[in-house]
């Protein structure tokens, strides 16, 4: 809704023009660049001679015969067990996301309904805990872990995925929650509802929106963390994230840096075309805690 | 919600909040009073045709049945905080009654694993955090002002680099500063130096990782901009147009006050999410002259063989001493916020 006499002279809309564009070129350049380079071939990609080599890709040319080659796909894919990682990935994405939302509307809907001051405390409690930085509280897990053999196993990363992600899910769900009308539920409540049911018939059909924009924050939290994968998980295990790290890292397979290159491609790609369908939900839970203020 | 059902419903989550971060907590702290225990050391005689001779060597099977009885290693209390690679006091009494100058001592001091970190972790978090608040207003402020039909993909290219996990972000930039790759390439031609590489001094793989921090965090603050930018109520900016404003004044005056809780909200956020770096520093693979508190731990736990949970433990309940001061002002924010809404 712009007011007419807040026009914008021809001028700033040009500067602002030129601002945009190369901020978005800042943003999006490095990975168009590195989705093109994922095509070609090391010499081409870190080309000693002339960074254009990896434009028009000369030394993919003479290596394979093309100028582009999905040769770091098909391996890393195979040979390098990168479907298997991906795997690994589908499954602890999928639960950690099914059962955080699980656990975290319960939770967030008593504490929206609770009128008793210890629901501040939770809630402060909650906010402690997510500040908490992932790192140390790893360090505190391994040693039990080992110890009562549950180490580097599926099951194990993804209940910790789910605990540390229920902070961040319970202050979204809660503020959610909130704004839906109380009178909603204690109207069901009055006609001889049990809390349980109000939850289950009448606050459940309309919380999507809340849990869709919940759901896609431990989605990233799972499908992204390397943290909490890459030293919980034992290498056969591992998800995406550190098996990009682990490409890098060992000796065995530095002549294949391109898997890392194309596998970086292969994890982003999901992860930004899911983005790209729920932009609305993501900015709206980002914003959910800082505008109201 | 009577007492009883609050907690049936808040029950599961609360017990995972519990139990994997409650307690990890807690074992870190019982971990960092801990050390590994010492090899046991035996005398052998051993004899050959040119005469007999005692070797010290490690004592396997009692070593063993000692990691076996005490798993987490002999009792050190607080011993491990004030070692070398932690608080260091010793080290640091010695160099501050030997060194003749506060600069000498200051950098013996910047020497010292755990001051090295600190200080390159708080200077990542307070090096980043100011130009993240004023490019991501900036660029709320431009985004805003563009057609309508244009903002959706504009604002999806923004937030890109926030959505990636920072390894993978930091990878990517790596891949193009490598002195063979095309932003290292430009940059050797732009200081006309064949052998400039960003890789090759501290100070310039340092700038690196701020630059790859600001590039990562101005998406967040963007975003949360770009939301505030809409609640600006438009009468003040109308009345302030008739009065002949001009359009800095009107920032100036009416949107940058409005956005003020909003600024301090990201600052905060900022801080705390960027004092746990870790996964740039192992993208950049900057390791040798970048080390963070969270790398620290990384590292102690990383090796296969031998973990150094005491170690581990002790960095992150530092760690942790830092996060808690960083959230202070956080906290003391969201019960006001809570008092004024009752």
């Amino acid at each position: 809704m712009e007011s007419k006499i807040n026009r914008y002279s021809k001028q700033l809309i040009l500067i602002n023009s030129f601002f945009i564009l190369a901020w978005l070129v800042i943003s999006v350049f490095p990975f168009i660049w590195t989705f093109w380079g994922s095509f070609k071939v090391k010499a081409d990609f870190f080309s000693r001679a002339d960074w254009m080599f990896a434009v028009t890709g000369v030394n993919t040319l003479i290596e394979t015969g093309d100028t582009s080659t999905v040769k770091a796909y098909v391996e890393s894919w195979t040979e390098g067990e990168f479907w298997k990682a991906t795997m690994n990935t589908i499954i602890i994405t999928v639960s950690v996301v099914t059962i955080s939302l699980f656990l975290g509307t319960l939770g967030a809907y008593a504490l929206s309904r609770s009128t008793y001051k210890y629901t501040f405390w939770i809630l402060i409690a909650a906010l402690i805990f997510r500040a908490m930085p992932h790192i140390t509280l790893v360090s505190g897990y391994l040693f039990p872990f080992f110890q009562l053999n549950v180490w580097g196993i599926l099951p194990t990363t993804i209940i910790v995925l789910v605990a540390i992600n229920q902070p961040f899910t319970l202050w979204l769900l809660y503020s959610f929650f909130k704004t839906v009308p109380k009178e909603l539920d204690e109207s069901a409540l009055i006609d001889g509802c049990s809390y349980f049911q109000a939850f289950r018939f009448v606050i459940m059909p309309v919380m999507w929106p809340g849990v869709v924009t919940a759901g896609l924050f431990s989605m990233m939290l799972a499908y992204n963390d390397f943290t909490v994968t890459s030293l919980l998980l034992n290498q056969q295990n591992y998800t995406m994230v550190p098996k990009i790290n682990a490409y890098l890292g060992t000796i065995e397979h530095s002549g294949n840096y391109m898997w890392a290159v194309s596998s970086v491609v292969s994890a982003t790609a999901p992860l930004f075309m899911i983005i790209m369908f729920f932009q609305r939900q993501l900015i709206s839970g980002l914003t959910a805690g800082a505008v109201k203020g | 919600m009577p007492h009883r059902t609050f907690f049936w419903f808040f029950f599961p989550s609360g017990l995972a909040m519990l139990m994997f971060i409650g307690l990890p907590i807690i074992s870190s702290f019982f971990q960092s009073l801990h050390i590994e225990p010492e090899q046991i050391l035996m005398e052998v005689e051993k004899c050959d045709p040119f005469g007999c001779k005692t070797e010290t060597k490690v004592d396997i099977e009692a070593t063993n049945k000692l990691q076996e009885e005490q798993p987490l290693g002999r009792f050190n209390g607080l011993g491990t905080y004030g070692d070398r690679n932690h608080l260091a006091f010793d080290e640091i009494k010695e160099a501050w009654t030997n060194s003749s100058s506060i600069a000498e001592f200051t950098d013996i001091l910047l020497n010292l694993p755990f001051y090295k970190a600190l200080l390159f972790t708080l200077t990542f978090c307070f090096a980043v955090t100011p130009p993240v608040v004023i490019l991501g207003f900036i660029v709320a402020l431009s985004v805003n002002t563009i057609t309508k039909s244009l903002k959706g993909p504009t604002i999806f290219g923004v937030i890109l680099p926030m959505i990636v996990t920072p390894l993978i972000g930091s990878l990517v930039l790596f891949w193009m500063i490598d002195a063979k790759g095309i932003l290292g390439s430009f940059i050797q031609f732009l200081f006309d130096d064949p052998n400039l590489s960003l890789k090759s001094s501290s100070q310039l793989t340092w700038i690196t990782l701020i630059i790859y921090g600001i590039w990562h965090n101005t998406p967040f603050a963007f975003v949360v901009f770009y939301a505030a930018l809409q609640t600006v109520p438009q009468d003040p900016i109308e009345a302030a147009i008739i009065d002949g404003a001009s359009r800095y004044e009107r920032v100036r005056h009416i949107v940058i006050p409005h956005l003020y809780p909003v600024a301090t909200f990201i600052i905060l956020i900022c801080l705390m999410d960027n004092f746990r770096v870790l996964e740039p520093i192992i993208g950049f693979a900057a390791e040798g002259v970048a080390q963070s508190l969270s790398w620290m731990i990384y590292n102690d736990l990383r090796s296969e063989n031998k973990m150094l949970f005491g170690s581990a433990g002790a960095t992150s309940m530092l760690t942790i001493i830092g996060v808690a001061i960083l959230l202070t002002p956080v906290l003391i924010r969201t019960w006001r916020e809570f008092r004024t809404e009752r």
